[in-house]
């Protein structure tokens, strides 16, 4: 049996050994619904204003009811977009977003736009995957009532300039979302600080399970619900709370909180060992992304001349899992949306592969990592009409 | 999305990867945005193809539609070569996910590509 190596922790993450122990007296002994007024409905309503609590300090929200729990991280993206802009009915309304976003918002911001005629700016970002704030300022009209632009890049994972884009929307009172899903957890954030006015998180990109989000609304953020029911959430989002796993999401806040810089630093590493290694083994291939504003775990590159799912699968078989751009588009053909923005060319584009470390990742699994790659390279090369063509041309430069 | 054991098969142990350097057709199909280039070469004699070879950019499934292509039509006619069909290749490869049956399609492609090439460096061959 092969060792299974997973580094796609940007995909998902397990569940931290911990956070599943806070979870489980949830499930067995705690179970009363926390709107309830008997004991067993107090003991879990004191479980998820705890919670709250605690993800309120770990967002640096000045306020536990400015924390919202959702879903997952989508519905935190819908519920912002949607809310403000049905908030804003009345105005004919106009968002600002960027082309490289998850598609958990530049899918409701297509449906605004679509089925409500709302007008939506996607704004370009440079080769390094960055949105130019002054891009965003010159976008802004009498219309906008939203910008949303992600905090950290799902793919490549390059880091927005949340801070400079929110001072702009402060500045222009508009209200303004980030989508925090790929940085909570990995990097620290403030919202107090970065004086952003939603914030979107999932829980299970941070060692918590599938199926929990919270939506940060800043205190007087006038937004719409997405679901209607009782009053749950102080009337933002019905539907009874998920105890178990808001406990859960809350245990994962503060183990990140107490690791996050070792364990960046500790990651940091070992990716910079994983892309020194493919620079310095393979030839012909590109590390996506900043070098510097970049997620310390992300790492995504372009193996020219072959095809992104050839080499998943050959790593597949060889223990490792990996993915070419996002795990939630892997069912189209296009080249990814983020490289495409970025100005990487189509075939480049093919050739790309996200690897994305994470807690458990050893220096160990990047040294096996860097002994299989540059095989499977090869033997993919060695199949591809585009790798032939190009030693044709070095051949027949070197005969002229 | 899951492939069947025989696309995998194909996918780790491709047959008739290479290039036939006096080939008699070569067929070129696809494009680098699809994300699927196929190169396929045949060396036909006495209106049999003798051997086929490919080059492929692709995904697993296009690796494997193009390296069971080559295997159906070697020792077939000419004719017998143009009546496989890209609902053949899946099926001999044991199907493929919808998403991918676009890679039959294109190894179809790349085999017709071949031999209308054959057929315009041999036009005494063409059937009239």
């Amino acid at each position: 049996m092969i060792k299974k190596i997973y580094l796609d922790y940007n995909a998902t993450t397990p569940i931290h050994p911990e956070v599943l122990d806070a979870m489980l007296p949830y499930f067995k002994n705690f179970y009363g619904n926390p709107s309830s007024v008997h004991s067993f409905g107090q003991k879990t309503r004191n479980a998820v204003e705890d919670a709250r609590e605690k993800i309120a300090k770990f967002l640096g929200a000045e306020n536990p009811s400015e924390i919202v729990f959702t879903s997952c991280g989508t519905e935190s993206n819908n519920f912002a977009i949607k809310g403000i802009a049905f908030a804003n009915k009345d105005k004919n309304c106009h968002i600002i977003t960027s082309a490289i976003e998850h598609h958990a918002v530049l899918e409701p911001c297509e449906y605004l736009s679509k089925k409500f005629g709302v007008d939506v700016t996607y704004l370009p970002v440079d080769k390094y995957g960055i949105v130019n704030p002054e891009d965003i300022r010159k976008s802004i009209t009498e219309k906008t009532v939203l910008i949303s632009i992600m905090y950290a890049n799902n793919e490549v994972g390059t880091i927005q300039p949340i801070e400079e884009i929110a001072k702009i929307a402060k500045e222009k009172n508009i209200i303004f979302h980030t989508d925090a899903v790929q940085a909570a957890g990995k990097i620290s954030i403030d919202v107090k600080k970065l004086d952003v006015d939603l914030l979107s998180v999932s829980g299970h990109k941070l060692y918590a399970p599938k199926g929990i989000g919270v939506l940060y609304i800043k205190k007087g953020t006038k937004l719409h619900p997405l679901l209607h029911g009782g009053s749950h959430e102080k009337n933002k989002r019905a539907g009874t709370e998920n105890v178990p796993y808001i406990v859960g999401l809350a245990k994962a806040c503060e183990i990140a909180a107490i690791n996050i810089k070792d364990e960046n630093e500790r990651i940091l590493k070992l990716r910079q060992k994983l892309e020194k290694g493919i620079l310095e083994k393979i030839e012909y291939v590109q590390i996506n992304g900043h070098t510097m504003k970049r997620l310390s775990n992300t790492s995504n590159i372009s193996f020219n001349f072959i095809e992104g799912e050839g080499i998943l699968m050959s790593l597949d078989l060889d223990g490792f899992a990996a993915s070419t751009g996002s795990a939630c588009t892997s069912g189209t053909l296009e080249p990814s949306h983020v490289l495409s923005a970025m100005g990487v060319p189509p075939e480049q584009a093919q050739g790309s592969v996200r690897f994305s470390l994470g807690h458990y990742t050893t220096e160990k699994d990047m040294d096996k990592l860097l002994e299989i790659l540059p095989k499977i390279v090869e033997r993919l090369r060695s199949m591809s009409p585009l790798w032939e063509d190009r030693i044709k041309k070095v051949n027949s430069l070197d005969k002229g | 999305m899951q492939y069947s054991s025989k696309v995998m098969e194909h996918f780790n142990n491709p047959r008739n990867v290479g290039e036939i350097t006096d080939a008699d057709g070569v067929g070129n199909v696809g494009n680098p945005v699809c994300g699927d280039i196929m190169r396929l070469y045949i060396k036909v004699k006495d209106g049999i193809i003798i051997d086929a070879k490919f080059k492929t950019f692709g995904c697993g499934a296009a690796i494997a539609t193009s390296s069971m292509v080559t295997e159906m039509v070697k020792g077939k006619s000419v004719d017998e070569a143009l009546k496989i069909s890209n609902r053949a290749v899946a099926e001999a490869l044991g199907g493929l996910p919808p998403v991918k049956m676009h890679c039959s399609v294109l190894a179809e492609e790349a085999l017709r590509a071949a031999i209308d090439d054959y057929y315009k460096k041999h036009p005494e061959q063409k059937p009239k």
